[in-house]
């Protein structure tokens, strides 16, 4: 009797075996995938830090670090704050309403800050992520990184990465690489001058 | 009784007993001293054979530098400065690897400018033109993967800047930069990572991309400076093409002399120049990572400069930077379609029109301007520059299918021409 080879049953078989085949090696691919999220001591490195800001004088700057990104706290004078309002023509994004932060920082209007004096914001340009540099003396042609800001500098900050400017509440100007304002974290305050960073509230004990 | 052996009979009989096992006079002959390549190569065609010899000296050198390198954030720089000092000609060996990576992208540019002139991309040799375009991207990788290592300022921000790239991409994108720093910020998983990819994932998919590489330009043969076929025109009477000569010993002598010419200018850098002034090994390298402190001017490596400009070149809207990266990703991505793009019905420039001539020449400019505009603070001039250039340079591909197809031919001879 001739050897009678069904076809269809042999493609289907085949089918089904590679499917078979096809979901074992993505189910087995899932632990090496997983295996390159942040572990759980990555994530456990993530507690508020508390910073005493009130050795800064006016125009100086802190930089501390808070879960491995590098945090700005500026100290600003009356004449910067009184500033501020000024160049809102300039900015992209001047009420903040496309970039991050807390809502109290948001309804905070150009200050972007919960105590106006202080301002606080990710060193971390919204562009790639470099450190932006402090700028802050808005009378002079302030010349950083080998690049003239110009006499109308305003004061604020610039990334030497890729040219973003912003101002000094971490505003970005218009038609900068930098598409967001300098993201804000949450933070509060716990006492005068003691900024805890990574906390809405203050902790009531 | 048996007389003494002859040696030469026992070579023979060694290698027959190796052939009823393995093809390796097969391969030999067929690959080597029988594979006939056109007789015309001229200067242009060193660079294949080099960019192997450079992947040879990447791999010895760098199974020797990951002997006393430790991948962690608190000890790599200081063992890249040990091998640097105490290990005993780890110096050289070290300027071998830095400088050969450079080197490497000098010939593979070369070697792809090679392909435009005599349209080497071409039918029928689309699909090795395509696997040298993921050899350049493995390329990319591995060297970009390799500048971290060390740990230095610029090798840390680097790696910021360019992972922080994947985080424009909307929706996942935050998810995803988390996910290949394995932290949230660049750290020692991100640096044992990257060490775990350059000493072993990449090369092995570039030996075997190489290996395909090869394979695919010896089924088809190889091109030449007149772009025609050696294996449709005249034949002797064994079925070898009159205009090809035997890889060995015509090509493997001449390669060996390209090998020399190279080792000349590779060794002068290497002992008198390591750092190329800054272009191969940049300066705020020399100083350890540190979180807190961006260099003042950002510059990747020269052979990243042409992309990372056009990534500058194109501004922010819409909220979203994406744009600038997708540009340059599709600058890449443009490339693996040139043999589709090019619609002349001439393949050397030799007998191409004057478009073609103008269009290579202003896409050679724009491309060495990007170079430039990428070394570059990102003011005055140099971003408008950057526009500009990124503008041509896609125009060249883009446009192709136009100016190629209507530009003036000259007739394409029948053998291969002498000069050259």
């Amino acid at each position: 009797m001739a050897e009678q080879v069904d076809h269809g049953r042999r493609r289907l078989l085949t089918a089904a075996t590679v499917g078979v085949g096809a979901v074992g090696v993505a189910f087995a691919a899932v632990p090496f995938i997983a295996s390159w999220e942040p572990s759980e001591r990555a994530k456990a490195l993530g507690a508020p830090v508390a910073v005493d800001a009130s050795k800064l004088e006016d125009g100086q700057m802190l930089k501390v670090i808070w879960r491995g990104q590098p945090v700005f706290v500026v100290r600003r004078s009356k004449a910067v704050l009184a500033g501020l309002d000024n160049h809102n023509n300039l900015l992209a994004d001047p009420n903040s309403k496309d970039s991050l932060q807390p809502t109290y920082i948001k309804d905070s209007g150009p200050a972007r800050a919960r105590n106006p004096e202080y301002w606080v914001g990710l060193a971390v340009c919204t562009h790639l992520g470099c450190s932006p540099l402090g700028a802050f003396d808005p009378n002079n042609a302030f010349q950083v990184a080998g690049v003239d800001l110009g006499q109308n500098w305003p004061g604020g900050f610039y990334c030497p990465c890729h040219g973003s400017k912003f101002d000094i509440s971490g505003r970005v100007f218009k038609s900068m690489p930098a598409p967001k304002n300098l993201t804000v974290p949450s933070y509060t305050f716990a006492g005068d001058a003691r900024i805890v960073i990574g906390e809405d509230e203050t902790p009531k004990t | 009784m048996a007389a003494t052996p002859d040696p030469a009979g026992t070579a023979k009989r060694l290698l027959d007993w190796i052939d009823r096992r393995f093809p390796l006079s097969v391969l030999w002959r067929t690959q080597v001293a029988e594979y006939y390549a056109p007789k015309n190569f001229n200067l242009w065609y060193y660079f294949g054979s080099l960019a192997l010899f450079v992947l040879v000296i990447q791999l010895v050198t760098g199974i020797f530098l990951t002997m006393n390198y430790n991948p962690s954030s608190t000890g790599a720089f200081a063992s890249v400065e040990y091998i640097m000092r105490d290990v005993h000609w780890g110096w050289l060996i070290r300027y071998l690897h830095s400088t050969g990576a450079s080197a490497f992208f000098i010939v593979v540019y070369l070697h792809m400018f090679r392909s435009l002139l005599y349209g080497s991309h071409r039918k029928p040799r689309e699909l090795l033109w395509i696997f040298g375009c993921l050899l350049f991207v493995l390329l990319m990788s591995q060297g970009f993967t390799g500048y971290v290592l060390p740990w230095g300022n610029m090798s840390f921000w680097g790696a910021q800047v360019i992972v922080s790239l994947f985080g424009s991409i909307p929706v996942i994108g935050g998810a995803l930069v988390d996910w290949i720093r394995g932290d949230y910020v660049i750290g020692d998983a991100t640096l044992n990572r990257f060490f775990a990819l350059h000493v072993a994932a990449v090369p092995l998919a570039l030996v075997f991309l190489v290996i395909a590489h090869l394979m695919a330009l010896h089924e088809v043969g190889s091109n030449n400076p007149d772009g025609i076929e050696i294996h449709d025109g005249p034949k002797d009477p064994q079925g070898h093409p009159l205009d090809g000569i035997p890889f060995h010993p015509y090509y493997t002598v001449k390669d060996v002399v390209g090998v020399m010419g190279f080792l000349l200018v590779f060794c002068a850098v290497i002992f008198f120049a390591p750092t190329f002034g800054g272009l191969f090994l940049e300066a705020p390298n020399f100083e350890p990572a540190n979180i807190l402190q961006t260099p003042p001017h950002i510059a990747p490596v020269w052979y990243f400069t042409p992309f990372y400009a056009m990534l500058r070149a194109v501004p922010s809207f819409a909220g979203t930077q994406v744009w600038g990266v997708m540009v340059m990703g599709a600058s890449i991505l443009v490339l693996f379609f040139v043999p589709w793009l090019d619609r002349s019905p001439v393949a050397s420039i030799r007998y191409r029109g004057p478009i073609y001539k103008i269009m290579l020449t202003i896409f050679v400019a724009a491309f060495v301007t990007l170079g430039l505009c990428g070394l570059r603070p990102p003011a005055g001039i140099y971003p408008l520059l950057a526009k500009i250039c990124t503008t041509l340079y896609f125009a060249f591909f883009l446009l192709m299918p136009w100016y190629t197809r209507f530009d003036r031919v000259k007739p394409v001879p029948q053998r291969v021409t002498g000069h050259g």
